[in-house]
């Protein structure tokens, strides 16, 4: 779909459009008249796109499936008069191509608000009522795995390319390699019968023997040397001071039954906060920034000034009361930043709105662990915590906000897992190999020259601009996970797109199945105009050709 | 180019970069003077390690799946069937070999399950079927792909824009579902049915890929001279243009050879694949994960193999694409630095 799309600086995508054209009108992205024609002519060409491809889907549809297959095999009496009937209320003695065009009449209502997708002939609901309640779930299911498997693939995936032809790299690519050869299907049953039991049976009595511990640490410290590289000596250091602190908090949870009933606390809040403030800062604006390193402390005193009046406000809780609590924290920090100020502004706010949401969500994670003991307690979960089906333990409705919480969590870990490990590894080649990319850049060396810090080259130059091509990548990716979240979804009875399709198919239930490819598929259309788009306004080497 | 130059050092004032360039890669040149593409692409590939331990792994697999039991009417040296129903050897049906005091693999190396039946006949019978499938869809989407790509980069203006918003109709069905609702319609018949079923929705990545390539190949000089010299169209494109486009087609081959497998496993255990009486490894997994409890041995083989063929066969395409890609050097390690 790169076609409405040039670039100058990569050959393959420029000879995508005829050259006279090209050499004609090169408009600048940001006058608006041919920013509206290149977004008009991408509608249309995807609206003709989606057309075709919703008679193709309809045509097999209408060849693969059979709605009269469990009539012929019946032993009814009447037999003859119910095929007949079938024939009617389904019309079956119209050809296909007629019955699409009926079919298209009802769904083109959608564009001017009187949806008809047409009803299931198996249980007579709506397809639009289905889709009602099958959307929301799948977004509920794909959202954390998408922002965690982004934020983690690309961390693990920029970390493997600065480390470069280490064997931290090459681990990395090997795991990501593994992982794409992963069945998905596999991994799944595998986390359900086997990690979940066995985490489940392990909670039981919580307690890690000494030479498990020492195994653990050591495979930790492992991790942090190959990470922080260094020489020989620093390697040591870092290999001794990260499995000491790793043994320490398995021992501490081990012993102290911690997982039992686990709590942060003020003081783990203050601990983390304060790491997560230095982090921040070091990264966004680099310790020397005196200001920012302020801002990002005085926010987390800041939160841990509110924890316990925070704990009152609790106590009545519902979803949005949390979701603008955590957007007034974000506030907040920018404030501060903004008060602090520094050589440049921006970057004191920045860092003091993130570490604001950090400490906001480790105060949440405190509250919903605050809940653990009694979830895992009462009589419906019976100490087996970790869901395996489901969206919800059913009869726990209409209990406290924060025990649903903690069981709609406890129901997302395993398919969010699974979902992690297919998407993650994608991440990862991307963000390494753009990053490789950019770091071989001409202005990367400018930078160097001119005496910046090695950070300061990294996360503004290089880490801003490998970014480019993962933007173009993640919508493609939402769209897809929409979707593609079939197996996922059948194997932890997850009651979404993915499970309604599956199950229409399975009952040879064409309109639903349809239903389900209308919404993907525009999902999908959508997010290749987002793509140019992202692309045209990210890359100034690329001009809308209207 | 006979003696072999010092790498200049960066920022050498002096230097025309055209000429830094040509000395830069001069190491290279040399070890690859006089050989053909094929003999460079082959001794690159041989020197990809993982590449290579993929391919040893990959002939054993495919030597084993079918030699064991046989295929069709050959028979094979394995003493059961898929169908046979021996005695239970061990409690429970467990897998009789052991590495203790060396490996000794008994009667059901890999266990059997609750009838008693061979798990590895049915694991290599299932091995035999997914490597066919895979093997059919790499070959046919590819062609499919390779025509529909060639011709409308080659010929592009109408031709092109027909062809590839055919191809974006296709992408635009996620390939599961597609596959699920084509599985649903041939998949009880055989294999060979569905995995041709199956390449008639792959191949558009392969035609975007080949796209790509013939619209920049069609500018080179040697294009404008055969075509000088009389080609025919079709004559410049097989002749020409399509030798020069292999290395990408390759290295994507096998990658969708990948996902081939994967998708039809899938779909196998989704139940819109192969279906009884047909065994895949789709279908081994999807019938015994209930049984994971008592008897995993029979969920983790069929999972071990689908793993193993596709790690390889992408291990391959990543040897592959180093071999064929002209940029890629050789970064010297280290120690090896240190050296010189």
């Amino acid at each position: 779909m790169a076609t409405s799309v040039t670039s100058r600086a990569s050959g393959e995508t420029a000879l995508d459009a005829v050259p006279s054209r090209a050499t004609a009108a090169r408009a600048r992205l940001r006058s608006s008249a041919p920013m509206l024609t290149f977004i008009g002519r991408r509608l249309l060409s995807s609206a003709v796109v989606l057309l075709g491809a919703t008679f193709i889907v309809y045509m097999l549809l209408s060849y693969a499936l059979d709605p009269l297959e469990d009539l012929y095999a019946s032993s009814a009496p009447n037999k003859e008069q119910l095929i007949e009937a079938r024939i009617r209320a389904l019309n079956l003695d119209t050809p296909p191509p007629a019955r699409y065009v009926s079919w298209l009449v009802g769904a083109g209502g959608c564009l001017i608000g009187r949806c008809d997708l047409g009803s299931s002939w198996v249980t007579g609901q709506e397809v639009t009522t289905l889709l009602g309640s099958a959307i929301p779930s799948t977004v509920q299911l794909i959202s954390m795995s998408t922002i965690l498997a982004i934020v983690l693939g690309i961390t693990v995936g920029i970390a493997s390319a600065l480390r470069q032809y280490t064997g931290f790299d090459y681990s990395v690519t090997f795991m990501s390699f593994v992982l794409y050869s992963l069945p998905s299907f596999w991994v799944a049953v595998l986390l359900k019968l086997w990690g979940a039991i066995g985490f489940n049976d392990f909670l039981a009595d919580p307690t890690l023997s000494l030479p498990t511990i020492g195994l653990l640490s050591l495979l930790g410290g492992l991790i942090w040397q190959a990470l922080i590289g260094g020489d020989r000596r620093r390697r040591l250091t870092t290999l001794g001071i990260a499995g000491l602190a790793t043994a320490v908090v398995l021992y501490f949870i081990s012993a102290t039954g911690w997982l039992l009933d686990p709590k942060l606390g003020p003081i783990t809040i203050g601990i983390l906060g304060v790491g997560a403030a230095f982090a921040i800062t070091a990264l966004s604006a680099g310790l020397r920034n005196r200001k920012a390193l302020y801002t990002t402390l005085t926010v987390v005193a800041i939160g841990l000034a509110l924890y316990y009046p925070l704990q009152f406000a609790f106590v009545n809780a519902n979803a949005l009361l949390v979701v603008g609590m955590g957007a007034l924290a974000v506030v907040i920090g920018v404030v501060v930043g903004r008060i602090y100020g520094g050589p440049d502004r921006a970057q004191s706010m920045r860092a003091g709105g993130l570490t604001a949401l950090v400490v906001g969500l480790l105060i949440f994670i405190d509250r919903v662990m605050a809940v653990w003991f009694v979830y895992s307690n009462s009589s419906r979960i019976n100490q087996r915590p970790i869901a395996t089906i489901g969206s919800q333990t059913p009869g726990l409705s209409g209990s406290d906000f924060w025990v649903q919480t903690l069981d709609t969590f406890t129901h997302l870990v395993l398919p969010t897992i699974a979902l992690i490990l297919i998407s993650f590894a994608s991440y990862t080649r991307y963000s390494r190999a753009s990053l490789l990319e950019v770091m071989n850049q001409d202005y990367i060396r400018t930078a160097r020259a001119k005496g910046l810090p090695e950070r300061l080259v990294t996360v503004r130059h290089a880490f801003r601009n490998a970014l480019i091509p993962l933007a173009t990548i993640v919508p493609l990716d939402i769209a897809a996970l929409f979707g593609g979240a079939i197996i996922t979804e059948r194997i932890f009875a997850w009651s979404g797109m993915g499970s309604l399709f599956l199950h229409s198919l399975g009952a040879r239930d064409a309109d639903p199945v349809m239903g389900y490819f209308i919404v993907v598929g525009t999902l999908l259309v959508l997010a290749n105009i987002v793509v140019d788009f992202v692309y045209a306004s990210l890359d100034p080497r690329i001009r809308v050709n209207a | 180019m006979t003696t072999p130059t010092p790498l200049v050092p960066q920022g050498g004032g002096h230097h025309d970069p055209v000429e830094a360039e040509t000395v830069e890669n001069a190491i290279e040149l040399k070890e690859v003077e006089g050989l053909s593409q094929g003999r460079i692409v082959f001794r690159r590939f041989i020197r990809h390690r993982g590449a290579m331990v993929a391919a040893v792994v990959l002939t054993f697999i495919v030597l084993l799946a079918t030699t064991s039991i046989g295929w069709g009417p050959i028979p094979g040296w394995w003493k059961f069937s898929t169908r046979d129903l021996p005695p239970v050897v061990n409690p429970g049906g467990a897998p009789t070999f052991s590495l203790s005091g060396g490996l000794t693999l008994g009667e059901h190396p890999f266990g059997q399950d609750n009838l008693g039946k061979d798990v590895f006949a049915l694991v290599m019978r299932g091995t035999q079927q997914s490597l066919l499938v895979m093997v059919i869809i790499g070959l046919l989407a590819t062609s499919i792909g390779i025509v529909m790509g060639s011709i409308s980069g080659f010929f592009r203006g109408r031709t092109d824009n027909i062809l590839m918003r055919f191809t974006d109709m296709i992408i635009t069905i996620p390939v599961i579902m597609i596959g699920a609702i084509l599985g649903a319609w041939v998949g009880g018949a055989n294999p060979v049915t569905l995995a041709v079923a199956l390449s008639f929705v792959t191949w558009t990545s392969m035609a975007r890929l080949v796209r790509g390539e013939f619209l920049s190949l069609r500018e080179r000089e040697f294009v404008d001279a055969a075509r000088v010299a009389g080609a025919s169209n079709v004559r410049i494109m097989f002749k020409h243009m399509l030798p020069n486009a292999i290395g990408v087609m390759i290295v994507n081959t096998t990658l969708l050879m990948a996902s081939a497998i994967l998708l039809e496993t899938a779909l196998s255990y989704l139940g819109f694949g192969i279906s009884f009486p047909n065994v895949s490894l789709g279908t081994l997994i999807s019938e015994y994960q209930t049984a994971f409890a008592t008897r995993p041995w029979l969920f983790w083989w069929p999972g071990l193999f689908i793993v193993t063929i596709a790690l390889c066969v992408n291990f391959i395409g990543d040897g592959l694409r180093d071999a064929f890609d002209p940029r890629q050097r050789r970064i010297p390690s280290k120690r090896k630095m240190a050296k010189a």
